[in-house]
């Protein structure tokens, strides 16, 4: 039999490679989007609507993965979707990381009101069903690139205050955190300086697994039709569209979505791949 | 006597957790910009009958006092009136309630054989390739959210291969002789098997897209439960007793494995349910989670607020039961 360890981080390894990968892909796509793109993604033209891709029959030359209903090319709609998805993926996921792990530490290592007050807060979150909840939200604040963004943050902190907070109750009932404190660090030194650096993987992993959530929320909310604008190429917008028309034309929703299939696994594979390498705490 | 007084302060804290959820929806959807009474009114309403309509739904008065006469009427079951449907909340929330507990009960079902399949096999067969085949699986499986496996099996065996029905709860020519919401559930009491064949096959896709996380959930720490428990001495004493594989497996380590993994469906159950809302939408079935985008749609605010506090008295009730359970379960919380 194989050596056990040894076979898990070789397949960590490959996962973390692969996803890292592909996550650089999408980067590359979206920042050349204008140059590599090989139509205007937003010009619709009604003869060239719902052309095949490339290698049925029927296909217009240049349109290589076809077109939507409204004449507009499939392909350059992903390239500049990735724009979106990956804002969305690495504001979204930072900002909600930053406050979740701050009232998460707060909680966890003060303790005391702090604890009483975020934790029944955490309660009350967890009993929204999350789709719901960011929908009433775009509802509220009105469709557009900061509100998804502020939607996320204000929905998903609990992830990051659950476990922040459980880790650091855990670390300061440890002995070096005491001697810390009788060398004489004060309560926020103690916070920042021990603690803080020692729940540090557990969140970089989280906020790896954070920004694919992300990318799905923006998607389920741009299906739901409360996203961007309508025009604006999304993901998501796309594959609501693709659902309508899945009998009649089926690249509509087969190319966005195999994208994002592609996206939130390579985002979850390289949480789980750096938890394996890195972090003592969720492994 | 501990254990009561441990039930009661769970129930105290439940009870401020759906306060603060009320409060919250209730204050939140009321910052909605654009009056809803406006948009009920044909295009050539004054101002004097829009202000007639929204004193009928008493949305002229401050916000804590609309509150107050809402907390007011909820307790005595009054959950106010559906702007757009312009009938009372409850009935219309408790129309929809048992499509989507048919659902999630239904995607639970599916989780735990498909999770407990998986697992079972993977310990059965460990150190081969199907154990690693397995492995892989349910990492997939769990990367991938709800909402992407509902539209890849709607792709698979609703296009591809048209299997299954990918919209609606029942096919809408049919006659339906129900007397309750539970469809499912009363086609097999009369005996209707044909009926229950059409709305089962209405069902499973949603019901499977909902599942794939959970299976994978059940399957990764139940296999991981088996593992340590097969080191186990008496598992071990069991073997040197002459019993099969299969034996030790199901009747010694199986027992004694499952009680962690019981824990964690419990919790993930809720996020099941919470899943059904994008995917109720997703197949155009007829449940709550539909109903609730319809009115965030509409601005239908008396309705949101009614079916959110329904998912939150899901939620906290799917929690509290599992508490109980695992308190029964568990010996040595039992006599603690």
């Amino acid at each position: 039999m194989l050596d056990g360890r040894a076979m898990v981080r070789r397949r960590a390894g490959w996962r973390l490679w692969l996803s890292a990968g592909w996550l650089g892909v999408l980067v590359l796509a979206a920042l050349l989007a204008p140059w590599i793109a090989p139509k205007d993604p937003l010009a619709q033209d009604l003869f060239l609507g719902r052309l095949p891709p490339f290698w049925v029959a029927g296909a217009e030359p240049g349109y290589y993965l076809g077109t939507d209903s409204l004449g507009r090319d499939v392909l350059s709609r992903i390239l500049y979707g990735a724009r979106l998805a990956l804002i969305v993926a690495v504001v979204a996921g930072t900002v909600t990381c930053l406050l979740g792990a701050t009232l998460g530490l707060m909680a966890g290592f003060l303790r005391g009101w702090a604890d009483v007050v975020i934790s029944r807060f955490i309660d009350i979150w967890m009993a929204f069903p999350p789709v719901l909840f960011s929908i009433l939200l775009i509802a509220v604040i009105g469709p557009g690139l900061g509100s998804i963004i502020l939607a996320i943050v204000v929905i998903d902190w609990t992830r990051f205050a659950r476990v922040v907070r459980a880790e650091a109750m855990a670390q300061g009932a440890m002995d070096y955190v005491a001697s810390a404190r009788v060398a004489g660090r004060g309560r926020i030194g103690t916070m920042l300086r021990e603690i803080l650096p020692n729940v540090l993987p557990t969140v970089v992993v989280l906020l790896t697994l954070e920004m694919g959530i992300a990318v799905i929320v923006e998607a389920i909310l741009s299906f739901v039709n409360l996203s961007i604008s309508t025009d604006d190429p999304t993901w998501g917008g796309m594959i609501a569209e693709g659902r309508t028309s899945i009998h009649q034309a089926w690249w509509v929703l087969v190319f966005p979505l195999i994208t994002l299939f592609l996206t939130v696994l390579a985002f979850s594979q390289l949480g789980e791949g750096l938890k394996d390498r890195y972090d003592p705490v969720l492994r | 006597m501990r254990l009561l007084r441990s039930v009661l302060l769970r129930l105290a804290t439940t009870a401020v957790t759906l306060l603060g959820v009320a409060v919250i929806v209730f204050f939140v959807i009321r910052v909605v910009p654009g009056n809803p009474v406006a948009m009920m009114l044909p295009p050539g309403a004054t101002e004097e009958d829009v202000a007639r309509l929204s004193a009928l739904y008493g949305l002229d008065k401050s916000i804590p006092e609309q509150f107050l006469i809402w907390a007011g009427g909820v307790l005595q079951g009054d959950f106010g009136t559906s702007i757009t449907a312009r009938q009372p909340v409850l009935a219309l929330v408790l129309g929809r309630l048992p499509a989507t507990l048919e659902l999630s009960v239904m995607a639970l079902v599916i989780a735990v054989a498909l999770g407990g399949v998986a697992a079972l096999t993977g310990t059965r067969l460990r150190g081969t390739r199907v154990e690693g085949g397995i492995d892989v699986a349910n990492g997939m499986a769990l990367s991938v959210p709800d909402f992407l496996w509902g539209l890849v099996l709607i792709l698979l065996f609703g296009v591809l291969v048209p299997v299954f029905h990918i919209s609606g709860r029942v096919t809408p020519s049919l006659d339906l002789p129900f007397t309750t919401n539970f469809y499912l559930f009363e086609s097999v009491l009369r005996l209707r098997f044909d009926l229950w064949a059409d709305i089962v096959s209405h069902m499973f896709m949603p019901a499977l897209a909902l599942a794939i996380p959970l299976a994978a959930i059940i399957g990764q720490l139940l296999k991981q439960s088996l593992k340590e428990t097969m080191h186990l001495d008496y598992v071990t004493l069991s073997r040197t007793k002459g019993y099969g594989e299969n034996h030790v497996i199901l009747r010694e380590a199986l027992p004694n494995a499952i009680l962690p993994t019981l824990t964690l469906v419990g919790v993930q159950f809720t996020f099941l349910i919470g899943g059904t809302v994008i995917i109720e939408r997703l197949f155009s079935y007829e449940g709550l989670g539909n109903m609730a985008i319809e009115a965030v749609i509409n601005r239908d605010l008396p309705l949101i607020q009614g079916i959110v506090i329904l998912f939150a008295v899901i939620f906290t009730a799917v929690n509290l039961a599992v508490d109980l359970l695992y308190a029964l379960l568990n010996p040595r919380l039992r006599h603690a």
